[in-house]
């Protein structure tokens, strides 16, 4: 590989600072008692418990996946604390009251608190390892109906809808690491957007883990009652430690009949650095239930952070003419490995699904896309198409992609195409010899790569992304 | 042409050059002055391509001895871009595909990039259109090239089109353009001659690497060299072109051997 392109990847990381902040954490472990203690610090309802128990002592008898495409020394879950907050003087009646420290934190990462100085028409779920600690314009969607707070929250607040729906999409033995979540989730997001509501302004939810020990389980719930609509955002940072953390976060989402969902992630944890030592574990269970006629769940994501990407946002499409859409890009540099993809299980007549996947790698890192398309024999009618492209950069990576395609309906349509492709040195001669210096350069080529994921995006989130793309393989060119 | 009060654009003295460790360049000279236009002829494999390469900066080959200097300055220091920031062009013989990058926005990257260099006008989306589909004409391209990627599945007399289209967009002062004949129907041929003819001017240069007369015929050089084995080993006027037309190189690889042992 070229000096050039080996400069290009070695971007420092931007998020990498530690938030000196009195912190309530769990010792080290994992046991029934810890789900009770974790349960008791969050003062909750007896079905909970049992939620947590009865999957904690699935969990017990599952075995780690073996199969995805990344390598990693075991993990010893009682060398991790499940539980760490960030030491609040007294309850908080408001935003104002929030911990300057943690306000200057998210400041620094951009994601303002403060309702008058945040960003325009976007409601904000700011979580802080293991718990939330403020959510913007609650008041004002309230107004119209909708629901958005933690997590936790919502389970004092609305335990009805919360126990009407926390693991019916992901249930909790459904994998190791979801069994693991409903076991010792601590917090997360809530949303609900009741029948006929648009929700006026995106939603998001700022995920950061600043405590070396303890691993983050974040749960978000997000339902859409018939004919309302959601565009949902997610982004995270963690400080650089030198030690691995586990992130095991479950998100459901549910649309009932002409509902409409939109979630999009841009994540960027800590990848580790360039030898590969640190980094968050990211494994990640997102599964959409589009459960009602034509609804439509569209997951976007933008993958750049983490040592190790395990995730397959996937959509469940039972109502009839029900639409299913996976949107991702997904970077790897230096040592970072992802496997990382989609499952899209058509089960109503005449439901659809889009698959638009772009890996990129560089350095040594390893990036595959895993994608099952499985249709129904009670699928008359359903259609796929699917595009998986890779883009290596330099000579030591690899990109691997693995389609599963199973069809039980004679009458649907499965399309998939897939391409490899390389940025090369005389690529990046070529720009230069028409003056466009070597960043530039690989900026453009991505951006083109990466063109019908982006677009997917909301607006400003476009903009953050193409700029931690940018980030994230730019450097001093030598 | 050959003029008067013509001033040096390039200077190369005693260019070696290398790549993994093989010497492919053993001793070039040569001088280019504005207005003129020079063929560099050659069998296939005499270095040919690695001597434009090498002017343009390519990060794969080695210079190991030497001096090349564009309008005075030391071109050997300056990086690929800077070189062509400097004004020079090379139009390559395979020119790579770019995929998912739009010509359009590509072009007008580069054009904006030289144009900042020179302190003039950088154009936006709109005016770029405008005055790329102007030059466009010229060289007889659809306009459909524009939203098309950079040189992906164009045809090898497109991408050579595409090539010229660059040379009229960035107006070098040094214009080194490896085999653009080569893959040329004699209607595309003619196009892109012409294209070129209109582009010489009294201000800057032009080096066409051939192996074929045929191009010359339709651009008439002022000199023709003869590359064998990393050197340039005879140097003529446009005679000379139809004479190795004729008679091949061989003969004077003979007489350059012959010379060589004469002198030692
Ligand atoms: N990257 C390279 N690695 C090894 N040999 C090369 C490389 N580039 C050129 N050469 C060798 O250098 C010689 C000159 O090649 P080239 O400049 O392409 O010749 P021409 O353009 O005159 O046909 C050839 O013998 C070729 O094999
Ligand atoms: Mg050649």
């Amino acid at each position: 590989m070229s000096t050039v392109l080996q400069n290009l990847v070695n971007q420092p990381y931007q998020h990498g600072f530690v938030t000196d902040i009195e912190s309530d954490v769990a010792p080290k472990g994992l046991g029934e008692d810890t789900i009770r203690l974790i349960s008791a610090k969050k003062k909750e309802p007896g079905w909970l418990l049992e939620f947590r128990l009865k999957a904690f002592r699935q969990w017990l008898t599952m075995q780690e996946p073996a199969w995805p495409n990344v390598h990693y020394p075991k993990i010893d879950f009682q060398a991790i604390s499940y539980y760490s907050a960030p030491r609040a003087k007294k309850k908080l009646a408001s935003i104002d009251e929030v911990d300057p420290e943690l306000l200057r934190t998210f400041e620094k990462l951009g994601v303002p608190m403060n309702e008058r100085a945040s960003l325009a028409g976007v409601a904000v779920d700011v979580i802080f390892d293991s718990v939330s600690v403020a959510t913007t314009y609650k008041a004002k969607l309230a107004e119209v109906g909708i629901i958005f707070c933690s997590i936790s929250e919502a389970v004092h607040e609305h335990p009805e809808l919360v126990r009407r729906y926390l693991g019916t999409v992901v249930p909790a033995g459904d994998n190791y690491y979801a069994a693991l979540n409903s076991a010792v989730f601590t917090d997360g997001s809530f949303c609900f957007i009741p029948k006929g509501v648009k929700c006026p302004m995106d939603l998001s939810t700022y995920f950061r883990i600043n405590t070396q020990e303890s691993g983050q389980f974040e749960r978000t719930l997000i339902v859409a009652e018939q004919g309302a609509s959601v565009s949902y955002l997610e982004g995270c940072t963690a400080p650089k430690f030198d030690t691995n953390q586990l992130h095991a976060a479950v998100v459901e989402l549910v649309a009932l009949d002409n509902a409409d969902i939109k979630y999009s992630t841009v994540q960027n944890w800590y990848a580790g650095d360039e030898n590969g030592v640190g980094g968050i574990y990211n494994f990640v269970t997102k599964r959409g239930l589009c459960k009602g006629v034509n609804s439509r769940i569209s997951w976007t994501q933008v993958e750049t952070g983490s040592a190790i990407t395990w995730k397959y946002p996937s959509c469940i499409l039972r109502g009839e003419n029900s639409v299913g859409e996976f949107y991702s890009v997904a970077l790897t540099n230096h040592h970072q490995q992802a496997d990382t993809g989609t499952k899209m299980v058509h089960i109503g007549r005449n439901t659809r699904s889009t698959i638009v996947s772009k890996g990129i790698s560089a350095g040594q890192s390893s990036n595959s896309y895993r994608g099952l398309v499985r249709i129904a024999p009670t699928a008359a009618g359903a259609r796929n198409y699917s595009k998986c492209d890779s883009m290596l950069i330099g000579e030591r990576c690899s990109a691997n992609t693995f389609p599963y395609i199973q069809v039980g309906n004679q009458s649907a349509q499965v399309e998939h195409e897939a391409s490899t492709s390389k940025i090369g040195e005389d690529q990046l001669f070529y720009f230069a010899q028409r003056g466009i210096g070597a960043e530039e350069a690989v900026s453009m080529i991505i951006n083109g790569f990466c063109k019908d994921v982006f677009q997917q995006l909301p607006m400003e989130f476009a903009v953050e992304a193409t700029k931690l793309l940018g980030l994230k393989l730019e450097g001093s060119v030598g | 042409m050959i003029y008067q009060d013509s001033t040096t654009v390039l200077e190369v003295r005693g260019l070696r050059a290398s790549v993994n460790g093989i010497e492919i360049l053993k001793g070039i000279d040569l001088t280019v002055r504005t207005g003129e236009v020079h063929a560099i002829m050659g069998p296939n494999g005499s270095g040919k391509s690695t001597f434009a390469k090498v002017l343009a900066g390519h990060p794969a080959y080695a210079v190991t001895a030497g001096t090349v200097s564009l309008e005075g300055r030391n071109l050997l220091e300056l990086a690929p871009e800077a070189r062509a920031r400097a004004g020079v062009f090379l139009g390559f013989q395979y020119p790579i595909e770019i995929p998912g990058v739009a010509n359009s926005q590509f072009l007008r990257l580069a054009y904006n990039t030289v144009q900042a260099q020179r302190g003039s006008d950088e154009l936006d989306p709109l005016e770029f259109d405008d005055f790329v589909r102007e030059k466009m004409k010229l060289l007889e391209m659809n306009p459909d090239f524009l939203d098309r990627s950079v040189n992906e599945g164009f045809s090898g007399g497109e991408k050579k089109r595409n090539e010229i289209l660059q040379m009229a967009l960035l107006e070098p002062r040094l214009g080194i353009l490896d085999e653009t004949d080569s893959g040329l129907d004699i209607d595309a041929l003619r196009v892109v001659a012409g294209g070129v003819n209109q582009l010489a001017g009294k201000d800057n240069a032009t080096v066409l690497v051939t192996h074929y007369q045929r191009l010359l015929n339709y651009i008439v050089p002022d000199y023709v060299h003869v590359m064998d084995g990393g050197r340039i080993i005879k140097t003529g006027g446009s005679e000379l072109a139809l004479e190795l037309e004729s008679r091949g190189y061989d003969w004077v690889s003979a007489e350059y051997k012959n010379a060589a042992r004469a002198t030692a």
